[in-house]
């Protein structure tokens, strides 16, 4: 071990190709003989399908096929994670087809495959096939789709309910605590839907090699050996051991390019089919309505307090919509990822959620960066800052009196708390205590008086959130329905001249990996970073691996890389004592080298390396070589928290809101490299920000988006955001061996609430006691709400 | 199809083109130059922004047989083979870039900001970006790395 990089903002290694102009993402690649493939999606929310003529475009020059729901509709993509009813049941898991043969469910569902020499010929003979629809009526918001009347998505889903859920305390126990209450805050409010929108579009290439009988899969993806194997086992029915999947640089995922999605096994069938390679690139269009959307919840929800302002219940309804097919995590998101959540960094003795999850005609919602922990920390903290303007207290003060003592998980046990988590260890009253000393409270309040008499008003909002990453312990995931298990691969091989190559299940796609992992070890071993490559993104080189979302790489996939070096060391210490004729056990590792305690006999890293492979000089019960694999499997979950204060100026006469600054003091356990940790904050504040005043997708009455281009879909621009002030505290993960935490989704977490209160406390330092603003709070929207 | 003569990156090419086909796809399919990206339909991203002589412009929003004539520089042919420029340096140094897919056209439109207004204010540097879109940055240290190259920020030290 030595301590020359981590801690330390260490410039990216892997920059250099994404400067340059050389990164090599799907749409790149270019195979001989490569076709291209364009889908023909349906316009409508929800039709029958009367008939597909495709004779015109099939006799188009140029087109090599054209498939159909008749020839590939017995294919369908899995779900990854059964939910139960709450009675039991197994929830309603109706088949999402590749294409569909007799119904569309939303507007982009897939009818057809055209495959073509170009890509313009494939549109052309796309557009010349004739479809026959029957137009149903279509249903977009969760809560409508329950009604009796509502338009039915499936017919073998009643009432449009995939599952019912509850979780928390015994809704009796919530409601005797709740009616003791001596004030309840009350909020009903929408978490609207979103588009994830990384920057690459959705990219694959499909190939087939008919003289190994060897299918490659090219894929913009978090997790290519997690596609090969739905792909393998759920859907196509081939072995593993022929097809490779290849995750190349991927331009950015946020969550949805986790999923499994139907092009992926589309053009692995016709590239079989044709014996060419085909490349099929989504557009920007298409993105918005098949990539998987987030959030979208319809909610009630309750917070009692007692005289002293201390929480005494929490009581939630809420409808989470999953869209028209169920993505592959999808049924996770609004349950396990959420209503665990609950509990927030507060000692809320009661909690219950009933929460429902049902099909409507939309695209399929799934995991967008936070994937539930954002919609339980905008629930719970909007729910407290509201509460502190309802009954006159200060929103900090309330915060203090109800937050869960510090604990460290070490001399102090973990926190057990009522939705089934067991926090690992924490310190919130230090995130928050920071972030006021940060903002200047005292003086912001002055301010804020001074501005209530003028036009434009000044509110604060504060958001103390707590999430649970580094997902996860596979029999705890187990336990909960999860198809799979979360561990992570980490495999050292180390070469005979003292290089190191590393080989992780992680994928990076923004994150980093090449220099972090690099990081840790050139530190563990010794040795500089040069020496050291990090490899990922393809199943053929890397063993196995589950990939990278929900923040886990670095806690899950780095404590991998960290077993396999400590066997790395271990076995180095054998050859050490053999060569320098003492016994392992006085052998000590450090900077490099294996020295004999308390002596200067000493050999480096590469001399072991070396004899390693060059065994001559050799234990006698040891197998040459250095090259170790560690499957990590976590035992808890890690949970990072965080204190987000927003400063916002509301122009009365505009209803405009200026975000003036935003403070951000993250707790994400240790820290690799603080550069990299600080740039995934900013982006994922970028994110929830805007979230809160800027992004939303929007159904007209026909199921359409009507927002489904980056002309409409606002998303935060340069000129939309300030300089952010970070800061800092180190609260150690107890329970893995680099005690990291995470922190790719914490700022998509913790900011949206902030955004929101810092405009509902401007508005009532106004005099407007304005409950609720459906996001995104665009200047219509906080204008209406202060007439 | 009409015939165009480009330069790109300093070389000379003549190519018979489809007369739909966009200049950014003539770049990536034809040239084989694919650092310059496509990210959406609109020409609302500019992850394929390039410099028409000299001027930063959407390859997205006009037509490979618009550029006839036209003397071109995508990110590739920016800095010299084996150097940098300073932009490149300041978005490595600053952490300017995460997934890297927008970072070819933020380059590229920040080259004519600062060809223009060598030391731009965070003000201005920002709406010079308003075109062009980044998911992961926040922009925070894209507007670091592009006041970094023009010299604005100390040297950080490693």
């Amino acid at each position: 071990m030595s301590n020359k990089f981590i801690g330390k903002s260490i410039k990216r290694v892997e920059d250099k190709r994404f400067i340059t102009g050389h990164g090599r993402y799907t749409d790149d690649i270019v195979l001989p003989g490569m076709t291209y493939a364009y889908i023909l999606r349906s316009p409508y929310a929800h039709a029958n399908i009367k008939s597909i003529d495709i004779t015109e475009a099939a006799a188009m020059k140029g087109v090599m096929t054209i498939m159909t729901g008749d020839e590939v509709g017995h294919y369908g993509v899995p779900c990854g994670w059964q939910v139960n009813f709450k009675n039991g049941d197994t929830m309603k898991e109706p088949p999402h087809p590749l294409l569909v043969k007799d119904k569309v469910r939303h507007v982009g569902d897939a009818v057809a495959l055209v495959v073509a020499e170009s890509r313009e010929i494939a549109q052309d003979a796309a557009e010349a096939i004739v479809v026959d629809y029957e137009v149903l009526p279509a249903v977009t918001d969760a809560s409508k789709a329950v009604e009796a009347d509502a338009p039915q998505v499936h017919d073998s889903v009643p009432n449009n309910i995939c599952f019912d859920w509850e979780i928390g305390n015994p809704k009796s126990e919530v409601d005797e605590a709740m009616a003791g209450a001596a004030h309840i805050t009350s909020l009903d409010f929408v978490n609207q839907r979103l588009s994830p929108n990384a920057m690459e579009p959705r990219s694959y290439i499909g190939h087939y090699d008919n003289v190994y009988d060897r299918y490659t899969l090219y894929t913009s993806t978090q997790n290519p050996h997690l596609i090969r194997l739905l792909m393998c086992a759920f859907v196509l029915g081939l072995p593993e051991h022929k097809v490779r999947v290849v995750g190349p640089d991927v331009g950015g995922g946020f969550g949805s390019k986790i999923y499994h999605y139907t092009e992926e096994a589309l053009v692995t069938l016709a590239a079989k089919k044709i014996g060419r390679p085909v490349k099929w690139t989504e557009t920007r269009s298409e993105a918005f309505l098949t990539d998987a959307h987030g959030r979208d919840h319809v909610t009630h929800a309750e917070m009692g307090f007692d005289r002293d302002g201390k929480i005494v219940g929490l009581r939630i309804k809420t409808f989470a919509n999953l869209g028209a097919y169920l993505s592959t995590f999808s049924t996770a998101v609004p349950t396990y990822l959420h209503g665990t959540l609950l509990q927030g960094l507060y000692t809320t003795p009661k909690i219950h959620l009933d929460m429902t999850c049902v099909f409507t005609n939309t695209t399929a919602v799934d995991a967008y960066r936070g994937a539930g922990r954002p919609e339980a920390t905008y629930l719970l903290e909007r729910l407290v800052d509201l509460a502190a303007l309802e009954m006159g207290t200060d929103p900090a003060e309330l915060r203090l009196k109800n937050f869960i003592a510090p604990f460290d998980g070490v001399t102090q046990p973990g926190y057990q708390t009522n939705v089934a988590l067991q926090y690992d260890s924490g310190n919130y009253h230090g995130v928050l205590a920071r972030g006021l000393e940060m903002l200047g409270y005292d003086d912001f309040r002055k301010d804020q008086a001074e501005a209530a008499k003028t036009n434009k008003l000044l509110g604060v909002g504060f958001s103390t959130y707590i999430e649970a990453c580094g997902i996860a312990p596979s029999a705890v995931v187990g336990s909960l329905g999860a198809r799979a298990g979360l561990f992570e691969v980490g495999q050292v091989r180390v070469q005979p001249t003292g290089s190191v190559s590393i080989f992780t299940g992680s994928h990076s796609h923004g994150q980093g990996h090449e220099t972090t992992f690099a990081q840790i070890v050139a530190d563990r071993l010794g040795i500089p970073m040069e020496n050291v490559e990090i490899h990922h993104g393809d199943t053929e080189s890397v063993a196995f691996g589950m990939g990278t979302y929900g923040s886990r790489s670095l806690a899950v996939g780095g404590s991998a890389i960290v077993k396999s070096l400590d066997k790395i060391i271990e076995k180095g210490a054998k050859i050490a004592a053999h060569k320098l004729e003492c016994s392992p056990d006085d052998i000590e590792f450090a900077d490099g080298k294996f020295t004999v305690k308390g002596t200067d006999k000493a050999l480096t890293f590469g001399d072991i390396a070396l004899t390693a492979y060059v065994p001559h000089v050799y234990p006698a019960n040891l197998e040459p070589g250095l090259d170790f694999s560690s499957f990590y499997d976590p035992t808890n979950f890690t949970y990072p928290f965080g204190c987000h204060i927003a400063v916002v100026e509301v122009d009365k006469e505009t209803g405009a809101t200026k975000l003036k600054r935003f403070i951000a003091v993250d707790d994400v356990g240790n820290v690799i490299n603080p550069m990299i940790v600080d740039g995934q904050i900013h982006g994922g504040l970028a994110q929830g920000i805007g979230q809160a005043l800027l992004e939303g997708i929007e159904f007209d009455g026909n199921g359409q988006i009507i927002n489904a281009s980056y002309m409409d879909y606002a998303m935060p621009r340069a000129d939309d955001l300030p300089m952010f002030e970070l800061d800092r505290q180190v609260t150690p993960c107890p329970h893995n061996p680099l005690g990291v935490k995470g922190a790719g989704e914490a700022g998509c977490i913790g900011s949206t609430p902030a955004v929101v209160n810092a405009v509902i406390d401007a508005l009532w330092s106004g005099g407007h006691k304005v409950k609720d603003i459906r996001m995104p709070l665009t200047p219509e929207r906080v204008w209406t709400a202060m007439q | 199809m009409p015939k165009i003569s480009v330069n790109v990156n300093g070389t000379s090419y003549s190519h018979e083109v489809e007369g739909r086909l966009l200049l950014v796809h003539y770049l990536r399919d034809v040239l084989g130059l694919t650092g310059t990206h496509v990210g959406c339909d609109t020409s609302s991203c500019g992850a394929c922004t390039i410099h028409l002589d000299g001027k930063a412009v959407k390859s997205c929003s006009l037509l490979a047989a618009q550029a006839d004539g036209f003397s071109i520089t995508t990110i590739e042919g920016l800095a010299p083979t084996g150097e940098l420029h300073p932009l490149q340096i300041g978005f490595k140094e600053e952490h300017g870039l995460q997934c890297g897919f927008c970072t070819p056209g933020m380059i590229m439109c920040a080259a004519d900001l600062l060809e223009h207004n060598p030391t731009p204010s965070e003000h201005e540097i920002r709406e010079a970006l308003e075109g062009n879109i980044c998911r992961c940055t926040g922009y925070h240290n894209i507007v670091r790395a592009i006041q970094h190259a023009s010299g604005q920020l100390a040297e950080t030290a490693p």
